[in-house]
């Protein structure tokens, strides 16, 4: 009783805000098992509201799912010797390995630039190039070709206007995480904007998880290799010479 | 049915594998060839990383030939002292060929020394079979054509450190068939391939060993480089894809029994002629994929994983 208590004062001690979001997920749990095909989150909730609906500003929201991040290098070719070579390379800090963003409308018109800087919710700003080339223009197009990779493979996603709100109040989206996305944290937030600015934030997270057998050979490969290299020897000895007596026995 | 591949992170159709697994395996059981170096370049063309492609392909090695290096023994037609030569020569190949594999992997040219590796010996080696099956072909049909003499002695042969190899009946250098195994240890490390359709070569034309104990040995040698090379990937560089190796074994173990039948019945000149247009179209889809402009122009490598 008195935890509740205490747990009330401190709700009334926080600064009260006009309007608050209340998100849930359809889940927060993926098994990336044998014959995973990828999977639909729906993303739902509600805005509660202390004050009457203010009149003259437009409610939006934003939605956003962010992989882990991982570093990486975004190579260029160039024809060398007529034959089509690497050559040149832009290191990337860390970019997220899955990226969606859901509005309520185009996001340029929603979002003030400065709120997107502070929040980091275009994709462009999701992802942190590493000093290399000096002049920005180049860097700039290398991140571009990540971008523009990425999203022709579905791990990076833009939907303007994918989010149905309704009444200010209710809304929902469906973000899909496709088959090849990798294991691990995947950050879901969710946003209401008002005049360009972002007013109330909530985040919860999704597990991205190999099912039992991918993740135990994955962190068997990584961890002890050796006993990985032995087990793909006896796999392969295993069937190679077990089969063919399998075949000679079939035949006697 | 989609299949998750843990190391390659991509989702293949188990079919797709077992299907090449399985073509290949036919392919080898009809010619006699170990096939690696058609399952690889098959894993790019369905979307494996070249790396797990490689790797994955001489554990798939490993098990094609196992079970032929045991009949072999067992019928003593391995010449386990020039075997043990050439391995050793193998290990050391094999160890620069993953020194090299690293560190191309590190300069981000991996995957173009791997598609060249391809092109430049699926291409000899096709081109080769291609010519020799047609004068086979040729010499079938007018047999008073002059016989290719076997056994000649080079200068090679009188290196050094001789020593005799009672079962193949040589008394050579050691130098040859070493160079002979370092070479191929080298290629199965870069391209994953056994190395087979080097080395028998070799063995009968430039070390001139006897014919009979020449696909033993050679199979003696690639089970334990093959062995050994997957170690290594594994260790060094976590590319071994245990889930796609099983598929490709059992699609392989399968088509290569069917194919043994199958080759039974068909002509070996014709089968020769057909394997080495093969060979060639493979090299040729790999060359074509250098030689185009590519649609995109920027590639991307996550560290730390393939």
């Amino acid at each position: 009783m008195r935890v509740l208590m205490i747990f009330v004062f401190c709700l009334m001690a926080l600064p009260l805000r006009a309007e608050q979001v209340i998100a849930g997920l359809s889940q927060n749990r993926v098994s990336l098992t044998v014959n995973f095909e990828g999977s639909e989150i729906l993303i739902f909730g509600a805005v509660r509201r202390e004050a009457p609906l203010p009149e003259e500003s437009e409610l939006n929201v934003i939605v956003t799912i962010e992989g882990p991040p991982q570093e990486t290098v975004v190579w260029r070719k160039a024809r060398r010797a007529g034959i089509w070579v690497n050559t040149d390379s832009q290191d990337i800090r860390a970019a997220p390995s899955f990226y969606a963003v859901a509005t309520t409308g185009p996001l340029q018109d929603i979002l003030s630039p400065d709120a997107d800087l502070t929040h980091r919710i275009s994709t462009r700003l999701a992802i942190f190039e590493a000093r290399g080339m000096d002049d920005p223009t180049v860097r700039a197009t290398f991140t571009e070709a990540l971008i523009r990779i990425r999203e022709g493979q579905g791990l990076y996603q833009q939907h303007d206007g994918g989010i149905d709100l309704e009444r200010e109040t209710l809304f929902s989206t469906r973000l899909t995480l496709p088959k090849t996305i990798v294991e691990g944290r995947y950050a879901a937030r969710i946003l209401l904007v008002r005049d360009g600015q972002v007013i109330d934030e909530v985040e919860t997270v999704i597990n991205v998880q190999k099912a039992v057998l991918e993740r135990w050979l994955t962190n068997l490969a990584y961890d002890q290799p050796f006993i990985y290299g032995a087990l793909a020897l006896f796999l392969a000895v295993f069937f190679g010479w077990g089969a063919s007596a399998l075949f000679r026995l079939l035949q006697n | 049915m989609q299949v998750y591949l843990p190391i390659a992170e991509i989702s293949v159709n188990a079919f797709t594998l077992l299907g090449v697994g399985g073509g290949v395996g036919m392919l080898s059981g009809m010619f006699g060839v170990g096939g690696g170096f058609l399952i690889t370049p098959l894993l790019f063309f369905i979307g494996v990383p070249p790396p797990v492609a490689v790797a994955t392909g001489v554990n798939q090695v490993v098990a094609s030939s196992i079970s032929g290096v045991l009949a072999h023994l067992k019928r003593k037609t391995v010449d386990l002292q020039m075997g043990t030569v050439l391995l050793i020569g193998g290990l050391i190949g094999s160890l620069i060929g993953i020194w090299f594999f690293n560190l191309m992997s590190r300069l981000g040219q991996i995957d173009l020394i791997v598609q060249l590796s391809y092109v430049i010996f699926l291409g000899i080696i096709g081109g080769l079979m291609l010519q020799e099956s047609l004068r086979a072909l040729i010499r079938s049909k007018n047999p008073a054509a002059p016989k290719r003499k076997l056994h000649k002695h080079y200068w090679l042969h009188n290196l050094p450190f001789k020593m005799k190899f009672r079962t193949s009946g040589l008394y050579i250098s050691v130098f040859p068939p070493l160079l002979v195994g370092m070479g191929v240890g080298i290629l199965a490390a870069i391209m994953g391939v056994g190395g087979g359709f080097i080395m028998v070569p070799a063995m009968i034309y430039l070390l001139g060993m006897p014919t009979k104990v020449v696909i033993g040995t050679s199979l003696f040698q690639i089970t334990f480089v093959a062995a050994f090379t997957t170690m290594m990937h594994a260790v060094t560089n976590q590319s071994v894809d245990v889930m796609l190796a099983v598929f490709l074994i059992i699609g392989g173990v399968i088509g290569a029994q069917v194919g043994t039948r199958v080759g039974l019945k068909l002509k070996a000149e014709q089968l020769r002629i057909l394997l080495a247009l093969l060979v060639l179209v493979v090299a040729g889809k790999i060359a074509f994929d250098l030689l185009w402009p590519p649609a995109e122009l920027y590639s991307i490598t996550v560290l730390g994983r393939f």
